[in-house]
């Protein structure tokens, strides 16, 4: 069986003649968009393997979907071992691409934008895989969307580098997945910068080992825009990188610069959840080599509830590093267990902030903690992501 | 006499491929390019099934755009139909599901329409979906891989004429929903949703009795209590909860296309949180209409749950497709719950 080339061009029909190419394709095809701009009115799917979707480069072949009127993202693909590379989609009315349950996936030089700037009614996600293995992302570009740019969820192993996010509430989201390394990206005027969260009652939980290494996050002060119930819609405007109820996170190298509240937060999931086997709290957290410049000069006070108690707390000083201090009660009285503690190793002596849980429940004690140097111990390296090809 | 006999023989083994269901082509998977080549129907244009065909019937139904749909299963001959509680029926391999989209318009001017015809084949190689497109003159439906549009109008219980862009799935489509991990499976032939009386040339049979009379099933399976959501004697808990069963629960289900959510809506659900009390959206975006839970008791208002269900906008509204217009009678049924609650 050989390999054949589908050129589709922009047409009256354009749904169905990438539709059609995307249904008949063998596996081994590329599907070849020309360029130009392909008005689509019903969502696009793709479930042949070894497919390859591509354009002419993403300022060159652009899918719009303003006058989306059916289909829950622009673009779903379901199966494995495909690559989308050189196009973009535009103006989505939900997601604009996404991916379930395919493994080897590869989004290579695509972008997504909701080109009317960020606002509540944009899709929630750009670059959208979920539930699958081997993902890469690599040089794409996320603008607009209104949760996050670029959400990998539910996932193993994977990769995003050398992309850049902007206008999104969250710039870049590894959630409740496994083995991440997150580098060379820039992440710049996003709600917050680099999020690596963990949610309660979802099948896979428990997120572990993520790398986000130099990484440029930059200005990341849009007003949070969310839909309110969405959990990035807690996100403070002006926070650099955020890690909430993950374990074993290193982040290091990255420059961190002008994000308003704070440059690196750690935080557990603050919320009631049912499901006895999930851990709210961070754990094994690395933080190292990092740049940071004037982080904290502009907290969201106005509008977020985390930026302004640590205002508070801080008369004032937001810090370049936050650490709710959440622990298990047992932990608050004994202590944490050694290989779970926060380790940071920096040069510049970026400022920090942690709580004492009990202090703060207590009246009249200061809860408020600044010595960098509680944290100091070895760094240990975490493994490089290797993608595994899956057959 | 000996002649004759096998003369006659001849003729009838002739005929067979001319007029008989074609088996051999349903365990290989194949699809013809007409409707009329699988040989299901006795007259096509209206529906009337030829012996080895049987009608059956749903107490809840999916929504599908107030279209009517005619439901009819073959089975192989002699072949049994395994039932495991709470599951679809596992019909074996050579089975066909068959079910046609209408509009009656029966209190309008307007004709009736067929729109498309949908079959589940149960080949060698799993279940395989397709879509028959019906044509203008509805006298045949052609294979349709990638769906259609059809742009129509019909009318409606009270008489109104509503226009419609009803979507025809595509391969893909047909997946979506029909998939459960790695596999495509039938959605609504569960007993629990089958104990209801048929008439069979003209007498009423319970239709699971009429399935054992046929040799396909057992006479006691076990299986839940399950109503039609229609009917407003019943609970106003079991008709949402059969409602939720039958319109979101083939993708809201471990391992089905909105597993990513941990949103559970089967019937045989217990736990408060999954089914969406209190329970936070995980990836919904603004289609939370910045509300903070699913489902909050005795609040349709402030439930996302119901107001995806009344939105048209594509990158909001449930479920993901299947529909261009709101389902005004489902939307009452969820929201009286609610408010029970």
């Amino acid at each position: 069986m050989s390999a054949a080339l589908i050129i589709v061009e922009p047409s009256e029909n354009s749904y169905k003649d990438i539709q059609e190419a995307l249904i008949f394709a063998e596996p081994g095809d590329v599907v070849r968009l020309t360029g130009g701009t392909f008005v689509i009115e019903d969502g696009l799917s793709l479930d042949i393997p070894g497919v390859k979707i591509e354009g002419e480069g993403m300022d060159a072949s652009i899918l719009e979907f303003s006058n989306q009127k059916s289909g829950a993202q622009g673009l779903l693909v379901t199966s494995d071992n495909v690559t989308l590379q050189d196009f973009a989609v535009v103006n989505a009315k939900g997601d604009a691409i996404k991916s379930k349950g395919a493994n080897n996936i590869s989004f290579i030089r695509v972008k997504t934008e909701w080109t009317g700037g960020p606002n509540t009614t944009n899709g929630a996600y750009g670059l959208y895989p979920v539930e699958s293995e081997n993902i890469l992302i690599d040089d794409c570009v996320a603008i607009g969307a209104s949760d996050a740019g670029i959400y990998v969820g539910q996932s193993i192993n994977i990769i995003v580098k050398n992309s850049f996010v902007k206008h999104n509430v969250a710039g870049i989201e590894i959630e409740n997945s496994f083995y991440a390394d997150v580098y060379g990206n820039l992440a710049e005027e996003n709600t917050g910068g680099i999020l690596v969260f963990d949610l309660p009652d979802l099948p896979q939980q428990g997120g572990h080992h993520v790398r986000v290494f130099n990484n440029k996050v930059i200005n990341n002060n849009t007003p949070n825009f969310a839909p309110e119930g969405n959990i990035v819609g807690e996100v403070p405007s002006g926070s650099g990188i955020m890690v909430m109820a993950n374990s074993h996170v290193e982040v290091f190298e990255n420059r961190i610069e002008n994000n308003g509240t704070t440059g690196i937060a750690v935080v557990s999931y603050a919320d009631d959840y049912e499901d006895k086997s999930y851990y709210p709290h961070p754990r094994s957290i690395q933080i190292h080599n990092n740049e940071y410049i004037n982080n904290g000069k502009n907290p969201d006070v106005e509008s977020n509830e985390l930026a302004k108690l640590l205002f508070e707390l801080s008369n004032g000083e937001m810090p370049d590093i936050f650490w709710d201090g959440v622990v298990p009660i047992s932990q608050m009285v004994f202590g944490q267990n050694q290989e779970d503690k926060m380790i940071i190793d920096e040069d510049g002596s970026p400022t920090i902030i942690t709580l004492d849980p009990i202090k703060y429940i207590l009246p009249l004690l200061d809860p408020v903690k600044r010595d960098i140097n509680e944290f100091s111990g070895n760094i240990k390296p975490l493994k490089a992501v290797e993608l595994n090809e899956v057959l | 006499m000996k002649f004759f006999k096998s003369f006659f023989l001849i003729i009838s083994l002739l005929s067979i491929p001319l007029t008989a269901i074609n088996k051999q082509a349903h365990i290989e998977g194949k699809f013809f390019s007409k409707l009329s080549d699988y040989h299901f129907f006795k007259d096509l244009t209206n529906q009337i099934p030829v012996d080895e065909v049987l009608p059956y019937q749903l107490q809840s139904e999916l929504f599908s755009d107030y279209t009517h749909k005619q439901r009819f299963v073959y089975v192989p001959p002699t072949m049994k139909v395994p039932h495991e509680k709470n599951k679809v029926f596992m019909f074996p391999v050579g089975s066909v599901l068959i079910k046609t989209f209408s509009y009656q318009n029966t209190i309008s001017e307007l004709a009736p329409q067929l729109l498309e015809t949908r079959l589940l084949i149960h080949s060698e190689g799993g279940w395989k979906a397709v879509s028959y497109i019906w044509n203008e003159d509805q006298s045949e439906a052609y294979l349709s891989l990638v769906g259609g549009t059809i742009q129509t109008s019909f009318s409606d219980k009270n008489g109104n004429i509503i226009s419609v862009r009803y979507k025809a799935p595509n391969k893909n489509q047909c997946k979506e929903c029909h998939q459960i991990n790695a596999s495509l499976t039938p959605i609504g032939p569960k007993a629990r949703n089958m104990n209801l009386t048929l008439y069979y040339d003209g007498k009423p049979q319970n239709q699971l009795a009429k399935w054992h009379d046929l040799g396909w099933i057992d006479q006691d399976i076990d299986f839940m209590k399950m109503i039609n959501y229609s009917s407003f004697n019943e609970n106003i808990g079991d008709r949402a909860r059969a409602y939720l069963e039958i319109n979101c629960a083939h993708c809201h289900i471990p391992g089905g296309a909105a597993d990513t959510t941990g949103l559970y809506l089967m019937l045989e659900e217990t736990n408060k949180k999954s089914l969406g009390f209190y329970k936070k959206p995980v990836a919904a975006g603004k289609a939370s209409f910045n509300l903070k839970y699913s489902i909050v008791p005795k609040k349709p208002n402030q439930s996302i749950l119901l107001r995806r269900m009344e939105s048209m906008d594509p990158g909001i509204m449930m479920p993901e497709s299947g529909r261009a217009l709101k389902h005004t009678e489902g939307i009452e049924v969820i929201s009286e719950w609610i408010n029970s609650l």
